[in-house]
């Protein structure tokens, strides 16, 4: 009996935890698939959208809604700014220089971080309250339910947009060529941009919702970040499901393994999966294989 | 013709050879003038880093392979070292060679499948093995003392002679150093420097032209993570203290920095950026919590403005200098 | 005429003041090495203000005999690499005649070997017990030992009749230092440890490890860390409907605890300094004035309130200072004077230091507290 309420529970806390991953993998899906750069300093806007909420909240006095939109909203602008400054410049620059400045982007913004806020932990209030949900002998919170919800729904908006819109499908053909792109009348430096404006919305808004669990502080944002990679390469670098998948199957595995194998190793299941996908199957487990052009 | 008559011919090997005897003499004879200063520490620690960014570079600067997780070869290194002289007190001398050997062999083991992926892929994945071996070193309670560290290593030493003071460990890690310089130095004019750049540039052409890229790559790492366990192995025994922290994802991200900054490809360059980042903290100490942010600048300046890192900026005003020079001598005539 | 009499009066009042200058005593330098950055930042940082706010108390009461204090504060960032970087910096460049800090266990032992070969005197504001046993001759420690902090605990459940416990501990210098204690010393007070877990200092959710302690069937589960970490365990085990009681390690000494558990917090029990309940404290205890005057000077400089961590580099300080006004200024004469101290009383405790015990503390340096609507409560 109560190995199964266990199970259980290792099984829901570990989808919570996924469902974590993979909305910050959308971030690096998105710029991934309309530049080809990954960007180290995702995890920072997740970290960004959390510890800006807090800071409207407890400093300026803002209610909750109006402090979350301005958190997203300048966390969008601090990623466009360092698209404009960092990344344009350097479209056609080698793999490593542009994970340098990526790197070299992670840690400033930490450090600014650090600076404005200190090093302290923040607490988010939870968005409904605290009382624990009960499914089948398992404990969930009302946090968890919101994260669940908000994932889906940017799954699902991201497929509209992708598919069905304009310039969603602009982008996707940047992602596939982009000299292709621009002649037929795509302006790249334009979807580039836009690719770092839904990231970094994205993933400051995958900050905000998690923080009520997880409490931020200016250094969040690196763990969560390789995680999300993690659930991202899992998936196939997908911008929908796959990445959804990848994360809920990532958050699976590693509450499984600590709950049967050993919690101290948990870290370390995340980081043996990453190198057994991309060893085995790089292109992630929920996409068809690709030719690799010369 | 008094031009010919008066410019001195200077092949380019024999220019190398000059600067590489110069700048040997400098490291030997620097001691003299910094006895029983700090100063003398803190170059201690820049040999140390100068040999893992000289490793680091013949991978990252040479090949072009990414790798974002090489503190774990150091680390290796020191933890195989300090875990065997401490508690089986095997001789120092030979534990040396062992983790070398080791950090060889498990480069080996991981090189193959690791090295088929490119760019941020191959990326990822190292930092993913930097990031495992962090963990193993602070869990493995037991061998490596955990997060609490692993005291009591003892000192090298060579007949009467011990290696407890800044002095002696001056000359112990710069003379390996300058030599595994030399060896960078010899391996990069060389067939298979050669075949490593064209690697770098396009695998797949060089390939075609009959490199066997796999097999290259693997031993490039290779020796690479070998270096890095040396150096590891003197940290271990001149500190006489090491524990996980000092091994984890930001010292490879700072391994990459001082590589970088320095001049990819070059191996003067990579003592250039390891000695800065080595003295940076002690500039940095003014500004206290400033320095995250400085360096994160720092990073994103260097890359955007001077890719070819500090060697390229110093080359480029030794080449107007000099050229200035021959613009006066002509002038004269 | 007046013009040269006001120059006259200028160039002596100016020659006084460099008379002054070149005559006064050169001000004593003292080391010291603090993670204000870092993973161990919430330590660095409380020590660094307080030894800053210390030493300019002492400098504005006129210095210790007429000479004034110098402090060297260097960041060691938590990485053992440079924290020996810096303390070299201390001895060899600034010439410091003591040290203090660093703030972790691994810094302290990092550079431990650099201060015995230059015969410095280093009192550390870390906790491990290694740092002075075996002891060192130059090197002394102010924190408490983990070893009181797990005996407090484990006395305390000795009397709640408790024998089956769960520990549940950080993977870090701090946690691994804590869990070693508690299974150490759990034989010598009948406890039997049935659930032995870890977490890592950035995890986020533990309730994998929480669903296998609240099934094991034990009667206590004590949790080594220091926040955030313990804060969501606390919130994990009230999602869980966890009943059974919960302690902490004096990690979480300070209301950011309280602050980030919110409701987890209530009813936990934890060992700490005397500094979070000092003024529920009888008159009659020695260290009620030093509390009280610590918290009231650290409010007034910083606006926050001093912690327990803050309060190890008031005791380096005060002990040095003691140790200077005693004995003199050489740092042989130093340590001679910091190893007779008898009967100290600062923040962490009562200290009395003998040429065979560097740490100076016995197990009434902690008190037990217990969280109650949302502020502490002592425990007698």
């Amino acid at each position: 009996m109560n190995s199964s309420r266990q199970l259980f529970q290792y099984i829901l806390s570990g989808l919570s935890n996924g469902a974590i991953y993979a909305l910050i993998g959308f971030g690096f899906a998105i710029i991934h698939n309309a530049t080809g750069i990954i960007n180290f300093a995702q995890g920072e806007f997740v970290m960004l959208g959390g510890m800006l909420t807090v800071f409207f909240l407890a400093i300026l006095n803002l209610p909750l809604v109006p402090a979350i939109v301005l958190a997203i909203i300048i966390s969008t602008i601090v990623g466009m700014t360092f698209e404009r400054l960092a990344i344009r410049p350097l479209k056609n620059a080698k793999p490593l220089r542009l994970i340098i400045i990526t790197i070299g982007a992670s840690i400033f913004i930490r450090g600014a971080a650090m600076l404005i806020w200190g090093k302290d932990t923040h607490a988010l209030p939870a968005f409904s309250g605290n009382d624990p949900l009960h499914i089948a002998g398992a404990t969930i919170l009302p946090q968890h339910l919101w994260i669940f919800a908000v994932t889906i729904l940017i799954i699902i908006a991201s497929r509209i947009f992708f598919n069905y819109s304009i310039v969603g499908k602009a982008m996707r053909a940047c992602a596939y060529n982009s000299q292709a792109a621009s002649l037929v009348g795509i302006d790249v430096k334009i979807m580039v941009l836009l690719s770092f404006v839904i990231s970094s919305a994205i993933g400051s808004m995958a900050g905000i919702i998690i923080a009520p669990l997880t409490m931020t502080s200016y250094d969040v944002g690196i763990m969560l970040g390789l995680k999300g990679f993690c659930a991202v390469i899992i998936g196939g670098m997908s911008s929908g499901l796959g990445t959804l998948l990848g994360g809920l199957l990532l958050g699976l595995l590693e509450a499984l393994g600590a709950g049967f194998i050993s919690a101290s190793y948990k870290d370390a299941i995340a980081f043996i999966i990453l190198l057994l996908i991309l060893i085995i199957r790089p292109e992630g487990l929920f996409k068809k294989k690709e030719m690799e052009r010369v | 013709m008094p031009e010919r008559l008066q410019l001195k011919i200077m092949t380019k090997e024999k220019r190398q050879i000059i600067i590489f005897l110069v700048f040997a003499l400098a490291i030997l004879i620097a001691p003299f003038f910094l006895q029983g200063s700090y100063f003398l520490n803190v170059l201690v620690f820049v040999g140390i880093n100068t040999m893992l960014a000289v490793a680091l570079n013949l991978l990252l600067g040479y090949a072009g392979q990414i790798s974002l997780g090489h503190a774990a070869f150091f680390g290796l290194g020191a933890y195989i070292s300090g875990i065997l002289t401490t508690r089986f007190s095997l001789d120092p001398w030979l534990v040396i060679i062992l983790a070398a050997v080791c950090a060889a062999a498990l480069a080996f083991v991981i090189g193959f499948p690791i090295l088929k992926l490119k760019g941020h892929y191959l990326a990822m994945a190292t930092l993913g093995f930097g990031i495992i071996m962090y963990i193993i070193f602070n869990e493995t309670v037991g061998w490596t003392g955990g997060p609490s560290g692993l005291s009591g290593i003892p000192n090298l030493h060579i007949g009467p002679w011990i290696f407890d003071n800044d002095l002696y460990n001056y000359y112990l890690i710069w003379i390996i150093t300058i030599i595994v310089m030399l060896l960078s130095i010899n391996l990069s004019q060389s067939r298979i420097g050669r075949a490593l750049r064209a690697i770098h540039d396009s695998e797949v052409a060089a390939r075609v032209m009959g490199v066997n890229a796999r097999v290259l790559k693997v031993q490039i790492f290779t020796v690479s993570a070998l270096i890095s366990a040396v150096a590891g192995s003197l940290y271990a025994h001149t500190m006489s203290f090491i524990s996980p922290v000092s091994f984890g994802f930001n010292f490879s991200v700072e391994l990459v920095t001082m590589v970088v900054v320095g001049g990819l490809g070059s191996i003067y360059g990579s003592f250039l950026g390891a000695a800065l980042l080595t003295m940076l903290p002690e500039f940095l100490r003014v500004f206290q919590d400033l320095d995250i942010v400085i360096y994160g600048l720092m990073l994103i300046l260097m890359t955007m403005f001077m890719p070819g890192g500090l060697i390229s900026g110093i080359q480029s005003m030794a080449e107007s200098a000099y050229a200035k020079l021959k613009g006066k001598t002509s002038s004269n005539a | 005429m007046s013009r040269n009499i006001f120059r006259i009066i200028f160039v002596l009042f100016f020659s006084v003041l460099m008379a002054g200058v070149v005559f006064a005593a050169p001000p004593i330098k003292i080391g010291a090495l603090f993670s204000v950055s870092g993973p161990a930042s919430f330590l660095g940082e409380p020590e660094r203000n307080t030894a800053e706010m210390m030493v300019a108390e002492i400098n504005k009461a006129g210095g210790i005999k007429g000479r004034k204090l110098e402090l060297i504060v260097y960041d060691t960032q938590g990485d053992a690499t440079k924290a020996v970087q810096a303390v070299n910096k201390l001895i060899k460049d600034d010439k410091v005649v003591a040290i203090i800090g660093p703030s972790t266990t691994g810094d302290s032992m990092a550079v431990i070997p650099v201060v015995e070969k230059a015969e410095i005197p280093l009192i550390s504001c870390a906790a491990g017990i290694k740092i002075t046993d075996p002891v060192k001759k130059w090197v002394f420690k102010t924190a408490q030992n983990d070893v009181l902090a797990v005996a407090k605990i484990y006395e305390y459940l000795n009397g709640q009749k408790v024998t089956k416990i769960a520990i549940l501990t950080v993977s870090d210098g701090f946690g691994s230092s804590g869990r070693e204690q508690l299974n150490l010393q759990s034989k010598e007070f009948g406890m039997q440890i049935i659930s032995d877990e870890t977490y890592g200092p950035k995890d986020t959710d533990m309730t994998v490890q929480l669903t296998k302690i609240r099934d094991s069937g034990v009667q206590a589960i004590i949790c080594w860390g220091t926040n955030p970490g313990p804060a969501v365990v606390a919130r994990n085990a009230k999602q869980l409907g966890i009943n059974i009681p919960l302690y902490m390690s004096h990690g979480v000494s300070s209301k950011k605890f309280i602050e980030l558990a919110g409701d987890g917090a209530e009813g936990v029990i934890l060992p700490s300094g005397r500094v979070i309940v000092a003024d529920q404290l009888p008159k009659s205890d020695p260290q009620k004035k030093a509390l009280t005057n610590y918290v009231n000077k650290y409010r007034e400089h910083y606006k926050v309130e001093g912690d327990h961590f803050g309060g190890h580099a008031w005791d380096a300080i005060m002990l040095l200072k003691s140790a200077i006004e005693r004995g003199g200024y050489s740092p042989a004469a130093i340590r001679d004077h910091l190893e007779k101290t008898k009967k100290f009383a600062g923040i962490g405790g009562t200290f009395s230091y003998s040429p065979q015990d560097h740490a100076g503390l016995t197990s009434d340096a902690f008190v037990l507290v217990q969280i109650k609507q949302g502020d502490w409560k002592l425990i007698k």
